[in-house]
């Protein structure tokens, strides 16, 4: 039982340790893609555990809670670890045909598994210190990924990333040394029970907003995203995509559990700060985006853009905008990464993402322009996609609270969004490419055709799938949200005891 | 003592923003370097200030005798202080590197990731 909560944290630290022992043989790539097969095995199996008993949890070395580490899995976290070993798979097979060999003897795979060791250490954690340790490993991993190769712009870019989000962390760390002092405790679960103890609310919800500023600045929430447009597009296209697929995601996953777990005693403050900061922060990404003219730039503005919408259906703070969160969280992992993909093979083959620069790309390489599409709807949330059932429901949830403005706002952020998306159409795809350069697939090696191809038609596919049949996946999310909203089954699994 | 601690932790909080407004990078790592150590004070005096005896149980009982000082927060900062550490080594390599590669430690100067259009067209 407790293994399988273990096997995702301790399957890709293996993983790095041995990838990187072969980091100057063919082999450390493929102990890389071996590793993170067995990563997905393993969450898929954690899921169906889940899924089948509801909340499991584990003590690490038998220290009973709240007094020793705790991992827990709920359905979120499930969800957000399968999620990640699915994305975490696509990396690297599209690593295979995008990372040069140098930097594999730099060690880029061991470090591509440390950074899955920390995000899937951060979803199934049940301890608040714990997560900001797997935070540290996170970043850390995020830090080297972000740099090597050392370029102009990947040092320029990656200060700012470093810095600012080293300015988050401390800030995370005095919140939880605070909340150790007024309640006593650091076990989530307990933390739950203990918050409501405090006689202090006042101190409680200043807490809370040094969190809320700290994960903002992870989830590059407005006024705190900076970091984000400044350094996503400097990497190799395999590391922004899995950065624009998972790290801002850790940072709303950890906004939705202290939020609904710890921090719901002055949900009239706290939440409707989140709803306002969520509102901006749709407007200023899509703003942003329109003003960009870099296929990987206007991607990066967009992550902004999205990560309002999964902030606003938290902080409506209903079933059925938890329920959007969580639906919202898991389809967007899925396209952004796929966009990001997308972007790397149009630069492979058109020569830039630049987007004054490339062109042809629907004349010469349909597959990719088709391939385009599928996401870039998803994205802007045209029916029958994936997109269209996050965005509905969490439309759905303001108009339910009678909050038009807001669901004005998202409806409006939504058609911003397809402008961005035709004006990629309309400069890499529509006209001819300005160098008169033919972009076609076929030009690239056959091998490395289908490392590239190959992930960018897997999460096609699994958005169409969502899409078609969102049945399934709407009801896992709304019990994820039950779970979210009404914490006994967590709370009581994790201390053994009824609350 | 707690007062001694809040005014330290003051200062320290204080000289930090003081240093992170700085457009010097280096002079901005200064800074979290003391708001990191501010933190660590902060962790500290929440566990409670108690002047007791070390927290060890003595053979044979389940709790320890009197009053003994919180041994949770002290490991709590261990752990913070050994992150940080390696976070601020990092963190200096990469300034260093910075400054070879861009040859400068001016954050406003730092503009190669994103190229505003107006130096473009200056011709900076």
């Amino acid at each position: 039982m407790s293994w399988l909560l273990i096997y995702p944290i301790i399957i890709p630290v293996m993983t790095a340790v041995v990838a990187y022992l072969f980091r100057n043989s063919p082999a450390g790539r493929w102990i890389s893609v071996a590793g993170t097969v067995a990563l997905l095995v393993a969450s898929i199996m954690l899921m169906a555990t889940v899924l089948e008993e509801g909340v499991v949890a584990a003590q690490m070395s038998n220290w009973g809670a709240p007094f020793g580490i705790t991992l827990v899995a709920d359905l979120l976290g499930a969800v957000m670890v399968v999620i990640t070993a699915i994305t975490g798979l696509a990396t690297v097979i599209y690593t295979l045909a995008e990372i040069p060999e140098r930097l594999e003897k730099l060690g880029f795979h061991a470090l591509l598994q440390v950074l899955l060791t920390g995000v899937c250490g951060a979803f199934l954690t049940g301890d608040i210190f714990n997560l900001y340790v797997w935070f540290e490993v996170m970043l850390i991993a995020s830090f080297g990924l972000l740099v090597l190769g050392g370029s102009r712009e990947q040092l320029d870019g990656g200060i700012k990333y470093v810095l600012l989000n080293l300015v988050s962390t401390i800030m995370f760390l005095a919140g939880i040394g605070l909340l150790y002092g007024v309640t006593g405790t650091l076990n989530m679960a307990d933390l739950h029970l203990a918050v409501r103890q405090v006689e202090n609310e006042g101190l409680l919800t200043a807490i809370a907003v040094m969190f809320m500023v700290a994960f903002g600045v992870k989830a590059a929430l407005f006024p705190l995203f900076f970091w984000l447009p400044a350094s996503y597009h400097t990497p190799p296209v395999a590391v922004s995509a899995i950065f624009a697929g998972l790290l801002t995601k850790v940072g709303v996953y950890a906004l939705i559990r202290t939020f609904t777990l710890i921090f719901d005693q002055d949900v009239g403050f706290t939440h409707t700060l989140l709803l306002w900061l969520a509102v901006v922060t749709m407007v200023t990404g899509v703003l942003g985006a329109a003003a960009m003219n870099d296929f990987r730039r206007i991607l990066s503005f967009h992550i902004i853009s999205q990560i309002g919408y999964m902030v606003l259906g938290l902080a409506l703070y209903t079933p059925l905008g938890l329920m959007g969160a969580v639906f919202y969280l898991v389809h967007h992992i899925i396209v952004k990464a796929n966009l990001f993909f997308v972007a790397g093979v149009a630069k492979r083959i058109a020569g830039s993402t630049d987007l004054s620069r490339i062109g042809g790309l629907y004349a010469h390489a349909p597959l990719l322009a088709f391939l385009f599409l599928i996401p870039a709807f998803s994205l802007a949330g045209f029916p029958p996609l994936s997109g269209f059932w996050a965005k509905y429901v969490v439309v759905k949830a303001a108009l339910d609270l009678e909050m038009w403005f807001v669901a004005g706002v998202a409806l409006a952020v939504g058609l911003l969004t397809i402008f961005s998306m035709t004006k990629i159409w309309g400069a890499a795809f529509w006209p001819a490419h300005p160098d008169g350069i033919k972009p076609r697939l076929s030009d690239v090696p056959v091998g490395e055709r289908v490392a590239l191809m190959l992930p960018i038609v897997a999460l096609a596919a699994l958005t169409c799938l969502i899409g078609l049949f969102p049945e399934p996946f709407v009801q896992f999310a709304e019990r994820a949200a039950g779970q979210l909203l009404d914490p006994t089954d967590y709370v009581t699994t994790v201390l053994g005891v009824q609350p | 003592m707690e007062l001694l601690f809040a005014i330290t932790v003051g200062v320290l909080v204080a000289a930090s923003v003081y240093l992170m407004l700085d457009r010097n990078v280096l002079r901005f790592l200064f800074g979290m370097v003391l708001l990191s150590n501010a933190v660590n004070l902060v962790i500290f005096a929440a566990g409670r200030l108690t002047a007791g005896a070390p927290p060890l149980i003595p053979d044979g009982a389940y709790a320890p005798d009197g009053v003994v000082a919180n041994a949770l927060p002290q490991a709590l900062v261990l752990t913070a202080i050994v992150i940080g550490f390696g976070l601020l080594a990092f963190t200096l390599a990469l300034v260093y590197r910075t400054f070879m590669t861009l040859g400068t430690v001016n954050s406003d100067e730092m503009r190669v990731s994103e190229p505003v259009a107006a130096d473009k067209e200056a011709g900076k």
